[in-house]
């Protein structure tokens, strides 16, 4: 066997090693992004969202709106009290409600209810919304974000889970106009 | 001595270090580059391992755990001996650090030190700057508390914005569906491990170029950077007139990292730890969430951009930004290297530094935002009701009760979303209040389905009074004219 023999099998040894090495790596590798992306696929199968309830609604009296909170449906144990959520209930008339979230559609600050003045107020960059949700003046690009609700035994229940952000497209589908399930 | 002299040439015998060490240390650099202008690099460096150091210190009783983080801040701050100061340590240097890394950018810039041949020495330092903010960023989640929360909740808001995939980067960025648990425990792992090990990786290779390539010579107007010929014009710049690093360069190194250090203890005693602000409780929503100071001016610039500009801005911006940086080395690698002769380029450090500035500047009183509480925390001033009708005085009353005074101002109190009313009666009419009132208009709310005619009616007959004594409010001249109210004009 030549030295020019020798050399060449002991570098198709070290490129085999290297690309033995490859396939183990994507043997790692595929499990590793699965984990990495457990907040995208694993639970989204499920959906993050339930619905549950906000209490009776003897809790809201029509023409007003009053800030409720739930423990989200989906929480560790030590996630503390950031699993605990509020949103905004307008109860327009006897079986019609608005139920927005707290969080600013420009870039989710929690917005503030002045019952006097009937506007939603962002502390953050100044942007104003009517009682019904719609944007009234600032950054915002569009109204409140708004939950799905219905009505059963007396119990306004909402189907929530997920923080909404202007990109999702559940938020999108619920703002504006007021929904009945 | 002797016995000194043989430990040391035990190991040096092992560790074979003492020459390339002596070697670094002794490595001839161009006299004028022994300055005070080239120590912020270094000072960066300082800082860097003062944050070492004081996070370790922290993370002996930080806990990474949504629901107890903020205890145990608490605990550090008001438990532990000195726990306090660990964290304002930790605090204050963060800020002196991204200072420093600012400072020594702008230096560099100035002095052309990212022509030929440190084009990637430029580049690691671009990721060092990125990998700083990363970490003021990830820091600040870290101090668990409403600004925390809220921050994490504008950082989801810009991430959904990218088209297709924004909802999954939420997802992916918040570890789940809201900011809880998962959430800080990413912002952990990213500010603890992933972050620093990108940090000493890349502080490695910039200080491993700058010892290679050697410092920056000191710029003079007129020597031109040729790529054919610099090594050779470096090389005579160091071997006929260098001085070597240590002592000669390295003095002020030291002095101004001791100075830096001094003045980070100095900061951290007198002013004390950041925070923690309110509890990150969502359901509290009483709360005005800032930024920490470094990212004050974004803060302010997403309160100015027009909505329709928002998201396309938000999304290319920052890209355009470190592309611009990333290829200035290759656009301007060669030429003029002294800032003398590069008006552009003293032009564009001024201009980024001036709207920096007032940005932050802007964010520390945001006047684009309500003051929630001024309706019921600011008087009418007494001179805008004294010697007043029932009816004006009424509508000073709706003024404060509709809460107009968290946007507008009077006598300097209030809020600044819109303008000042001290002297509206000047700008407006009559009817142009009341049209105002109800219509609304010019990023001001509709209150015509929220105020009563009579509480029109008042509210305007106030604003009518907001003019100064001896000026008359503004009428108008054509309805005198048809309608033969009040004195006709002159023909």
């Amino acid at each position: 066997m030549s030295a020019e023999n020798g050399i060449s099998r002991r570098t198709a040894l070290m490129k085999l090693g290297v690309f033995f090495n490859g396939v183990v790596g994507v043997f790692l590798a595929v499990p590793i992004v699965r984990y990495l992306l457990s907040p995208v696929t694993r639970e989204k199968k499920f959906g993050y969202e339930s619905w549950l309830s906000l209490g009776g609604l003897e809790q809201f009296p029509t023409g007003q709106t009053r800030l409720a909170t739930y423990r989200n449906p989906l929480v560790n144990d030590w996630d503390g009290e950031t699993g605990n959520i509020a949103c905004w209930v307008r109860r327009v008339d006897d079986q019609t409600f608005q139920i927005f979230a707290v969080n600013c559609a420009h870039l989710g600050c929690p917005v503030r209810w002045f019952p006097q003045s009937n506007l939603f107020m962002c502390p953050c960059h100044g942007g104003a919304y009517y009682q019904d949700g719609s944007r009234a003046s600032g950054p915002p690009e569009r109204g409140l974000f708004q939950y799905r609700y219905q009505i059963e035994n007396g119990q306004l229940l909402i189907k929530a889970g997920e923080m909404p952000t202007p990109g999702q497209p559940v938020a999108n589908k619920a703002g504006g106009k007021p929904t009945c399930a | 001595m002797r016995l000194i002299q043989k430990v040391g040439d035990w190991f040096d015998l092992r560790l074979q270090l003492g020459t390339p060490i002596r070697e670094t240390a002794e490595h001839p650099v161009p006299r004028e580059t022994a300055s005070w202008f080239y120590v912020f690099g270094s000072a960066a460096l300082t800082c860097f391992m003062l944050q070492l150091v004081t996070g370790i210190l922290l993370a002996l009783i930080y806990v990474p755990s949504a629901g107890e983080a903020w205890d145990s801040l608490q605990t550090l701050n008001h438990g532990v001996a000195l726990g306090w100061f660990i964290r304002a340590l930790h605090g204050w240097g963060s800020n002196f650090m991204v200072a420093m890394v600012l400072i020594h950018m702008v230096q560099v810039f100035l002095f052309g030190a990212y022509k030929f041949p440190r084009e990637l020495t430029w580049i690691a330092g671009v990721f060092l700057l990125l990998l700083t903010l990363g970490m003021a960023f990830t820091g600040q989640v870290l101090r668990f508390d409403q600004d925390a929360y809220w921050g994490l909740g504008i950082g989801a808001s810009i991430a959904s914005r990218v088209p297709v995939i924004g909802p999954w980067t939420v997802n992916l960025m918040l570890g789940g569906p809201i900011i809880a648990g998962a959430t800080l425990s990413r912002f952990f792992a990213l500010h603890v491990f992933v972050v620093p090990g990108l940090l000493i990786t890349f502080v490695g290779l910039h200080l491993l170029m700058v010892l290679k390539l050697g410092i920056n010579e000191w710029p003079m107007p007129g020597r031109i950077v040729r790529r054919s010929t610099y090594m050779q014009e470096y090389h005579e710049l160091t071997h006929t007139q260098g001085v070597p690093f240590v002592p000669n360069a390295v003095w002020k190194d030291i002095f101004f990292s001791g100075f830096i250090l001094l003045a980070i203890a100095v900061c951290a005693v007198h002013f004390g730890p950041f925070g923690p602000g309110g509890q990150p409780d969502p359901t509290i929503i009483q709360t005005a969430p800032r930024p920490d100071f470094f990212f004050l001016w974004l803060y302010a610039l997403l309160s100015f951009l027009p909505p329709a500009a928002e998201t396309p801005i938000l999304l290319t911006g920052p890209a355009v930004g470190i592309l611009v940086l990333l290829a200035l080395p290759f656009v301007a690698g060669e030429g003029e290297k002294s800032w003398k002769r590069r008006p552009i380029a003293v032009l564009t450090v001024l201009m980024i530094a001036v709207a920096l500035g007032t940005l932050t500047q802007l964010a520390e009183h945001t006047p684009w935002s309500p003051i929630m509480d001024a309706w019921s925390r600011e008087p009418i001033p007494p001179q805008y009701i004294h010697g007043r009708t029932a009816l004006e005085r009424e509508g000073a009353l709706v003024f404060q009760a509709k809460q107009c005074h968290n946007c507008h101002s009077l006598n300097g109190q209030g809020g600044q979303r819109g303008p000042s009313l001290d002297a509206v009666a000047l700008r407006l009419t009559e009817d142009q209040l009341i049209r105002q009132v109800i219509q609304g208009g010019g990023n001001m709310p509709a209150y015509g389905k929220n105020l009563s005619p009579a509480e029109t009616t008042a509210v305007v007959a106030f604003l009518e009074t907001l003019h100064p004594a001896n000026q008359k409010p503004a009428r108008n001249a054509s309805q005198t004219v048809v309608l033969g109210e009040g004195e006709v004009p002159p023909r």
